[in-house]
């Protein structure tokens, strides 16, 4: 909120914000309004140029930051915040009913959810209860591994996975010291380090086929750190080989379904894209499983892999069954 | 915005709060400074333009016309300008902490934003952590149309938009109704009526092409009472007719397919046989073709004849 045009919203917001925090300090207040100190300033001089008609002296609201302490005065006319905006009402109130249906949340949540959601909804009026009510997000059911995965996380122990990889068909086994529960989407992953991978990973919850709470203290290396997925979930690494597909109409659902590097329009409905194939034969599988709506166009040996694959699936096909 | 116009639109609102009753604008022109300098028809332009910016950040601005005057009045009424009273206990205010980082990023993280620094400038206190911080929930609005379709549900608005269906070659303009936006399974889909099919339909947003135009005056669209957003853009939940395929799968081979199938029985000659539930045999095909030379479709023939035309397309 540190844009010109937000100032005027944010000063009548600050202003409330000083008279319930009397004495609060200069830090401590930019760092809740996203400002520099400066700005923050530059906004309290601001506020101490305007006040009531007439504009004498006594009209004005009367600010001071003595020693990095905030006090305000002489400003009861706006010491209530403005009322919250239908977006801002229902932004919240969606994510609160999100959560609500979440089952990550189940025991986190206790009753908190609706007795807050009533009161935002009762401070937020009409307007922003029914635009809230066409917005949602629907929740996965809860995962058969959550509550196993739930206790390795509160009690700190390492899991032991049986996980699908779906792109590979295979079903490997993992250890994994659990460090959050990610959801994102309406869809739960466990999110720690994997042995197997020596790195970071996430599963989703939904593809582990089995889990066991080992009787070993989690102990993930130091500088292992959750990764940030805002960017998506899936996050191929930049030095997977790059390949390039040619799709027909039916075969766009794959420039959806995976991040693509580029996108271009071939017209009546075909893609050509770009992206990174995590190894051969998940790329392989991929082409195999587009048939004629995709094909690989570079590299062009791995369009020959493809080609050759095929034609040994055919083969198994030639007798009469 | 220049400094001096926030000066000139905080003092505006100061001036239109404190007064019991309505001025008129010459009334204001002389209460506000910065308005005092400019003639009179310059005056009259600032304080449209003045009004209509307190207006699209939420101010109400009563507008009063009094019979016995010429001009109208205007001022600021309290109760609608100052959110209510509201205090949180701390487990309510650390699962409203949690509710604004869902969108954190996404396009309505400023509302969400902007929403909790009013309710901390009310004095309630949001800054808590819940209860563990190994709970992350988050919400992705990458859709380049969810803004404006957003937009257009809350103002109860008609769009148009481009679209192309599921596997079409080409896209057609849509005008539609806009009920409701849901995420389903990671994606966002928009319901509404579809004028053009004359009946409720979904849409994909990913397979909106290009911008969202809005059709017309904002509060025409009606969402029929009882209408199941969720339901609209849903799979149904029990799978029709559904069959069983028998697969010769390769021994050592093809460990995912074996978890999932419903019954697996060791063969000879490297092959066992496996029996794999479908519903639709041109997804089976796509799943069985992608496994390549370690599996076989036996029957029945219409989904083994679904995998010899992938597998024949992947040669081409």
């Amino acid at each position: 909120m540190s844009g010109s045009a937000d100032r005027l919203p944010r000063l009548l917001a600050l202003v409330p914000y000083l008279m319930s925090h009397p004495g609060a300090q200069v830090g401590e207040v930019a760092a809740v309004f996203g400002l520099s100190e400066k700005q923050l300033i530059d906004d309290l001089q601001l506020v101490w140029m305007c006040g009531l008609p007439g504009h004498t002296p006594g009209d004005l609201i009367d600010v001071s930051w003595d020693g990095g302490e905030i006090l305000i005065d002489n400003a009861e006319t706006i010491a209530r915040p403005l009322r919250l905006g239908i977006d801002e009402a229902s932004a919240l109130l969606v994510a609160l009913r999100m959560l609500a249906a979440s089952p990550e949340l189940a025991e986190v949540r206790g009753d908190a959810l609706p007795r807050v959601t009533a009161k935002l909804e009762r401070a937020a009026g009409d307007g922003a209860a029914t635009v809230s009510s066409q917005v949602s997000v629907d929740v996965d059911a809860a995962p058969d591994a959550l509550p196993r995965v739930r206790e390795g996380l509160t009690r700190g122990r390492r899991l032991s996975l049986r996980y699908y990889v779906q792109g590979r068909d295979e079903v490997t086994p993992r250890e994994v010291d659990p460090m959050r529960i990610v959801v994102v989407d309406g869809r739960a992953y466990l999110e720690g380090w994997c042995y197997r991978a020596e790195a970071m990973r996430l599963f989703r919850l939904d593809r582990v086929l089995g889990v066991e709470v080992l009787d070993v203290p989690a102990d993930p290396p130091a500088g292992a750190e959750p990764r940030d997925v805002t960017a998506g979930v899936f996050r191929p690494s930049p030095t997977d080989e790059l390949v390039e597909l040619e799709l027909s109409a039916a075969g766009r659902w794959v420039a959806e379904y995976y991040p693509c590097e580029q996108v271009t329009e071939l017209g009546e409905g075909r893609l050509r894209v770009a992206l990174r194939a995590r190894d051969e034969d998940w790329i392989l599988k991929l082409a195999l499983r587009l048939g004629d709506t995709g094909r690989v166009v570079s590299p062009p040996d791995m369009a020959e892999t493809v080609r050759r694959e095929a034609g040994r699936a055919l083969a198994l096909y030639a007798h009469q069954s | 915005m220049s400094r001096r116009k926030t000066e000139r639109l905080l003092n505006l609102v100061i001036c239109l709060l404190a007064t019991r009753r309505p001025l008129s604008a010459e009334q204001i022109r002389q209460a506000v400074p910065g308005y005092d300098r400019d003639g009179d028809e310059a005056f009259q332009r600032m304080f449209e333009r003045d009004k209509n910016e307190l207006r699209e950040i939420g101010i109400p601005i009563d507008v009063v016309r009094d019979p016995w005057e010429d001009e109208p009045g205007y001022r600021i009424e309290r109760e609608t300008y100052e959110l209510p009273e509201i205090t949180l206990e701390p487990d309510e205010a650390a699962v409203l902490g949690l509710a604004a980082q869902v969108w954190q990023r996404a396009s309505l993280a400023e509302a969400a934003s902007g929403a909790l620094l009013k309710l901390r400038a009310g004095g309630v206190a949001t800054d808590q952590p819940i209860g563990t911080g190994a709970l992350e929930l988050r919400v992705d609005t990458r859709d380049p149309a969810f803004p404006a379709l957003w937009n257009a549900v809350r103002d109860r608005r008609v769009v148009r938009f481009d679209y192309r269906g599921a596997g079409s070659e080409s896209v057609r303009s849509r005008t539609v109704e806009p009920w409701g936006v849901v995420s389903r399974s990671g994606r966002w889909y928009l319901a509404g009526y579809d004028r053009d099919r004359d009946a409720p339909r979904a849409f994909r947003l990913s397979r909106i092409a290009g911008q969202v135009a809005t059709v017309g005056r904002a509060g025409v669209v009606e969402v029929p009472p009882g209408v199941d957003l969720r339901a609209m853009v849903g799979f149904p939940d029990e799978p029709s007719d559904e069959r069983v395929a028998v697969v010769r799968v390769r021994q050592g081979a093809c460990e995912g397919l074996r978890q999932l199938a419903r019954a697996v029985r060791p063969g000879d000659g490297g092959w066992d046989e496996a029996e794999l539930a479908f519903t639709d045999p041109d997804r089976l095909a796509g799943w069985m073709a992608s496994l390549g030379a370690d599996v076989e479709v036996v029957g029945p023939p219409d989904a083994r004849e679904a995998v010899i035309r992938r597998l024949k397309g992947a040669m081409a």
